[in-house]
């Protein structure tokens, strides 16, 4: 047993942190109230070479593990929740299956400019009848020659906008249902393809989230990343590591929480002593303190099973359920702490608890979450 | 073009100092960085570098601890690390001085670089000193640099505005907050850091023993300053307050 992080890890985390309180905090009021993609800060990420941080050099990345991913994102969505799920969506989503299923000519053409942070990777998923099931899937990709011809549309993609390429997943074989899905990766600038983002969202409001719509989307034949119909079994693969990553954010977004909530208590005066001095309080930080540590060091056991190529996929949805139903709580309670201010957008609180209720949703909800951990109890 | 960075760790500048039950500076808990005003220095030596071509060699006297200063310099692109630990040793800004110029007359160099001083002890002495152990010439508290034809041009601020300064090569310049902006380690750089030479070294190796690099100053007690006392405000209208604060000024405080 060992709950150090290595040096790499520590060093990782540390310049993460430090470029996050100086380039991002800074901003992060503003990106939330304009909605303004914080393509900015994505870029000087990208010169830190953290857009191909867990993928190796070969292809344009750091060569760091799992884990220091799973550290940078929880440091960046502490700074600003929309420039984190920016980048994980990127990394987890956009770079992840290219990396895990593509060929070894995808990975070159597709992972590479991605890890350079030359584009933004995004993955067409979610459809207006396939959240949850994945059987309800509608887009169909028909080979016609040596192309495929995709029509449907997704729903709830993120970063899109910014996308050179989108990997989707449609519909190969539909008398197959769920198991007739296959991903392809399909050029944004490709003839009937179209991009919007026009959603009014409750949170995120920085982070890039689009409707695809494909009418005879004509991409070639070797776009297909991995095996025909394996599609579904793939995006569970990435959904499991991306759920790690999901967690580290809400653990991200929960210590906000607690700083502002510490640094609000012991600043406010009532009753002739500061906030922080009454048991009331204290008892609300020292629960967010300890919920917020338990969920970390379960991201990281999850992390460090995917590092240590053992089975991860139980703990990771249990990272995920606690952690993103324990980031709400915090940011409920710190709005809390706050009183009247909270409620107020002049203090970060508010943006927290609706950037925080996302991550109960996005890559699986709580009841997936929950349905995966009792299918590995064996129900 | 050869560089050398002297690079010290300190606490972290948001470290709570206490003291131990010996009445010494307890380091227990504490997260160490490396050195603000060495950071310029890295910086410096790493542009450089890159202008002129060359090699940045850090320098540090330690515990081993200290490698993590000297790792997040060859992060940040420095090419090789030397640590020279000096085991139960105690030091003051002469032992330490002795311990860098020893080290450093063992590599070859063009220009030495460091903070102008540590955010710790604030002495500002152990730049200047290699540079006269050295004897070569130092420039400190440098807010610009240009290397041209073996001479460092340097511009330090003075109290009435600035002053430039040409000295030859072989120099010690030590870096004020101003001389630039230190890059965040790529996470490459990172990666790649733990590749890189980091030469350990002994006083032994360095042909050093207590007795040369003995003391010369010795820190007889340490104690915590006084807490800072709760402000006082000065109610009442604007013109009888300021009355009223300037007496306080004056009888009180007793600055004005």
């Amino acid at each position: 047993m060992d709950f150090n992080l290595t040096k790499d890890q520590q060093m990782i985390r540390d310049v993460v942190r430090d470029f996050a309180e100086q380039e991002i905090v800074p901003r992060a009021s503003e990106i939330d109230k304009t909605g303004q993609f914080p393509l900015e800060i994505v870029n000087k990420m990208a010169e830190m070479d953290l857009m191909g941080l867990p993928f190796p050099e070969e292809y344009g990345g750091a060569g760091a593990d799992y884990t220091s991913y799973c550290l940078a994102v929880e440091e960046i969505t502490r700074a600003c929740g929309s420039t984190g799920l920016t980048y994980e969506a990127h990394i987890s989503l956009g770079c992840m299956p290219i990396f895990l299923f593509g060929t070894e000519e995808q990975k070159k053409e597709y992972l590479t400019p991605l890890c350079r942070g030359e584009c933004l990777g995004s993955f067409g998923l979610t459809e207006p009848e396939a959240g949850s099931d994945a059987g309800g899937t509608k887009t169909t990709a028909e080979l016609d020659g040596d192309e495929w011809v995709i029509n449907g549309g997704k729903c709830f993609i993120t970063n899109a906008s910014y996308a050179k390429y989108v990997t989707i997943t449609a519909l190969t074989d539909k008398t197959k249902g769920k198991k007739g899905i296959s991903a392809i990766i399909v050029p944004t600038d490709a003839a009937g393809f179209t991009i919007r983002a026009g959603y009014e969202k409750m949170g995120l409001h920085g982070s890039n989230t689009t409707e695809l719509f494909f009418d005879n989307v004509r991409v070639p034949k070797i776009n297909l990343v991995g095996k025909v119909n394996e599609g579904f079994k793939q995006f569970l693969t990435v959904l499991d590591g991306g759920r790690i990553a999901i967690a580290a954010m809400a653990v991200g977004l929960a210590q906000a929480s607690l700083d502002a909530s510490l640094k609000y208590a012991q600043e406010r005066v009532q009753f002739g002593s500061s906030i922080s001095k009454f048991q009331a309080i204290q008892f609300k930080l020292a629960d967010m303190a300890t919920a917020i540590e338990l969920a970390r060091l379960m991201y990281l056991k999850a992390a460090w099973l995917k590092d240590n190529d053992q089975p991860y996929s139980k703990e990771a949805a249990m990272a995920k359920v606690f952690a993103s139903e324990m980031a709400t709580r915090a940011a409920l309670e710190a709005i809390q702490i706050h009183g009247g201010y909270g409620y107020m957008r002049e203090f970060p609180v508010e943006r927290y608890l609706r950037d925080a209720k996302l991550l109960e949703i996005g890559e699986g909800t709580s009841e997936v979450q929950r349905l995966v951990i009792a299918r590995h109890l064996g129900c | 073009m050869k560089i050398a960075v002297l690079v010290k760790q300190t606490f972290d500048t948001e470290a709570k100092i206490i003291l131990d039950v010996n009445g010494k500076i307890s380091s227990s808990g504490v997260s160490l960085i490396m050195n603000p005003y060495d950071e310029f220095a890295v910086e410096e030596g790493l542009r450089i570098k890159e202008k002129e071509g060359g090699e940045v060699t850090v320098i540090s006297v330690g515990g081993q601890q200290a490698q993590d200063a000297l790792r997040q310099a060859l992060a940040m692109g420095a090419d090789k690390a030397v640590l020279v630990d000096q085991g139960e040793a105690e030091l003051d800004e002469y032992a330490t001085a002795t311990i860098l110029a020893k080290a450093i007359s063992d590599l070859e160099y063009d220009l030495i670089l460091g903070g102008f001083r540590a955010i710790d002890d604030g002495s500002a002495q152990v730049a200047g000193r290699v540079a006269e152990i050295l004897n070569i010439p130092v420039v400190n508290v440098v807010t610009g640099l240009e290397i041209e034809g073996g001479k460092a041009v340097a511009t330090r601020e003075t109290e009435s505005g600035s002053e430039v300064l040409e000295v030859p090569l072989p120099a010690v310049i030590t870096a004020q907050k101003g001389l630039n902006e230190p890059r965040y380690p790529s996470m490459k750089g990172i990666m790649k850091a733990k590749k890189k030479p980091m030469d350990k070294k002994t006083l032994a190796d360095l042909g050093l023993d207590d007795g040369k690099i003995s003391a010369k100053v010795k820190a007889l007690s340490f104690s915590l300053p006084e807490p800072r006392k709760a402000g006082k405000v000065i109610p009442g209208e604007a013109a009888e307050a300021a009355r009223e604060l300037a007496r306080l000024l004056r009888e009180e405080a007793k600055v004005i």
